[in-house]
């Protein structure tokens, strides 16, 4: 393991703990840092000053995408490469495709919202160097920690110690950088 | 007026103790506790009752299932007891009842959380498994009832060397998008809803091969607040798609029998008749599954009475709802004054052999269900679970006279002839029923049976404007 640090981790023990802590690096001035929770919080989105997710714009894309796809390939398949008569009815009608366009337009737009999650996240990504921290295994069970990147502009290994002890941190350490 | 003044306002006028809500969970003792009880039967040793109840369903599932599969796609579909005029038979009937369980899984999970219920938090990831598992065990009817099975390929708009395409202008197609959609769709929620339980299953893994298998599903989840916030949002997305495939995908198997010209099937109620058959059929499918595995995997707290009570009201819902398109469908047929439409509906009650259907679709559907009206059978578990396994058996009973009573005996009487069903579509049943059970069974004990993320967030400790949660003097500042 390298001596690079990633940067310093505290622990919090409730939500609204946390988010008065959140609230207070942010009014530090810190701009590289995040907040991890078992659950997500109420309000941590305000206090991380997160605008609306691209998630759901990377779900209607492939949504949409997905119907007009199916629209033409109905058409293509039904109207121009195989015609066939059924009934006497017309090759092409919008009503007909409908029911398969919408279907596969939910299938699109399912696909989207997964991956899009997945994506605008950077997962999967199979290590962490915050993953290596025993601390940090308890984030998933009861704990609510603060991590503020060695990256920020600010970060000074003494004085964002001090801030996370100030602010009612425990446990703060440092996080190696394993890349 | 200082915020605690307002707490104490806010407290003098609570509502009395016996109308306040019922707590999401029993004896709640803190976030530590809640991860340690709800992961403890995933961790934990394999019990007894799992291993009485998993062998059975696994024989089923591995013997008697392959059997009669192979035998049927290496002889034909006159193995079964389809013939004219009944071409359709079991194999429909079991089609659309799984289909039916599917449903109020999704409905569940999906309806209820864009309703903000938080009791669903308990009880939406045993929906979600059974909603997987049953459209499976659905897929397969039609795919093996084409005959040829090895041709179902034909289905998908593939370019091929015949320079065929299958014609979308039939809802026989529609079905076959439908129902993968269903399959997909349903899998994908079921797994991202995982992803952060996954995560906790990786974090208190003790052994190196539960580490490393929980690592790679949970794909590297932190639980930043940047990771929750777009999860929130795919969640939330992926809730109003199932939502849209609850309504969407028994309509389209309804289709399939309204566009059809037989008397019984020609009826615009149909779509909406065999949604909301689908979610009670799925409901009942709730109440044996809830009942029977709050106890066995010791999960009391979080699967309350208050919840049950509530999945026993919602399956009186669409109980009655089915009940009110059982009289109209039979009051159209008396209106419309078509003498086939009349035959059918007489004949369904009234004549030859499959009438025990009709009055089981009928005591069931529309008798039992109104026990649900008492509070006594609804805090009742072991009357909850006959009435989910009663239920079950009606909403079959219905779908066999939907598809067998209308066909045996259609316009033309030369055209009559009788339906029996054979041992291999008794073997076929037996055998899907048993791989859904394994399936779940596997599922129950393996994977993280309650959502753990959502249920830490909807107690009094996950919400940070709660005294509990950490909130000062009523609220955070």
């Amino acid at each position: 393991m390298s001596d690079k640090v990633y940067g310093l981790m505290a622990e919090f023990d409730s939500p609204g703990a946390v988010l008065r802590a959140a609230e207070q690096v942010r009014g530090a001035g810190y701009r590289r840092w995040d907040v991890f929770t078992p659950f997500p919080i109420h309000g941590l989105d305000q206090v991380m000053g997160y605008k609306n997710s691209l998630v759901g714009w990377v779900s209607l894309a492939l949504g949409a995408g997905a119907f007009f796809s199916v629209v033409g390939l109905i058409w293509y398949a039904n109207a121009y490469d195989n015609r066939f008569i059924v009934g006497g009815k017309p090759m092409f009608s919008p009503p007909m495709t409908f029911v398969p366009s919408y279907i596969l337009m939910i299938m699109g737009a399912a696909f989207g919202a997964l991956l899009g999650m997945l994506g605008i996240n950077q997962l999967p990504r199979l290590h962490h160097p915050l993953l290596a921290k025993k601390r940090f295994d308890l984030v998933t069970r009861d704990k609510f920690i603060i991590v503020i990147g060695a990256n920020d502009q600010k970060f000074c290994a003494t004085e964002t110690r001090k801030l996370l002890e100030a602010i009612g941190g425990a446990n703060v350490e440092i996080v190696e950088d394993c890349e | 007026m200082s915020e605690l003044a307002n707490l104490e306002e806010l407290k003098r006028h609570a509502p009395p103790a016996d109308l306040r809500r019922a707590p999401v969970i029993e004896g709640n003792l803190g976030l530590g506790w809640l991860t340690d009880k709800l992961s403890a039967f995933a961790e934990g040793k394999v019990p007894l009752w799992w291993w009485i109840a998993f062998l059975p369903a696994a024989f089923a599932a591995t013997v008697i299932f392959p059997v009669c599969l192979f035998y049927q796609v290496f002889t034909g579909v006159g193995v079964w007891g389809n013939n004219h005029p009944d071409m359709w038979g079991w194999d429909i009937v079991n089609f659309i009842w799984w289909v039916g369980v599917a449903h109020a899984g999704t409905l569940i999970s999906a309806m209820l959380f864009l309703t903000r219920q938080h009791w669903r938090t308990t009880i939406g990831r045993m929906a979600e498994a059974m909603t997987v598992f049953a459209v499976a065990m659905a897929g397969l009817y039609p795919a093996i009832h084409v005959g040829r099975a090895w041709f179902d390929w034909f289905m998908f708009p593939i370019p091929n060397s015949n320079g065929m395409w299958p014609q979308f202008k039939s809802p026989l197609m529609w079905d076959v998008f439908a129902v993968n959609t269903y399959l997909m769709v349903s899998s994908l929620f079921w797994f991202m809803g995982m992803i952060p339980d996954f995560a906790v299953l990786r974090d208190r893994s003790t052994t190196r091969v539960r580490r490393v298998i929980f690592s790679f599903l949970a794909m590297g989840w932190t639980g930043s607040a940047w990771q929750w916030h777009n999860y929130e949002k795919a969640y939330v997305v992926l809730c109003g798609l199932c939502t849209l495939l609850v309504f969407t995908v028994s309509s389209i198997v309804g289709l399939d029998f309204c566009t059809a010209q037989i008397a019984g099937w020609h009826a615009t109620i149909f779509p909406l008749y065999f949604v909301i058959g689908a979610v009670f059929c799925g409901f009942g499918m709730m109440l044996v599954l809830l009942t029977s595995l709050r106890k066995l995997c010791g999960l009391e707290s979080f699967i309350t009475r208050s919840h049950i009570d509530k999945v026993a009201k919602l399956t009186l819902v669409s109980g009655l709802l089915i009940d009110y398109i059982y009289l109209m469908e039979i009051f159209i047929a008396w209106y419309s004054g078509d003498p086939y439409e009349r035959w059918v509906f007489g004949h369904r009650f009234f004549g030859h052999s499959y009438m025990v259907f009709g009055w089981m679709m009928i005591g069931i559907n529309v008798c039992v269900t109104q026990l649900l009206w008492f509070k006594k059978v609804r805090s009742n578990l072991a009357w909850l679970f006959v009435i989910g396994v009663l239920i079950n058996i009606g909403m079959w009973s219905e779908r066999f006279v939907i598809v067998v009573g209308s066909l045996y005996q259609d316009f033309l009487p030369a055209n009559w002839g009788v339906y029996h069903p054979t041992i291999w579509d008794v073997g076929l049943y037996v055998g899907t029923l048993g791989a859904f059970f394994m399936l779940y069974l596997l599922f129950v004990k393996f994977l993280p049976v309650i959502a753990i993320s959502e249920v830490k967030g909807a107690t009094p400790q996950g919400d940070p404007h709660h005294p509990l949660g950490g909130a000062k003097k009523g609220g955070h500042s």
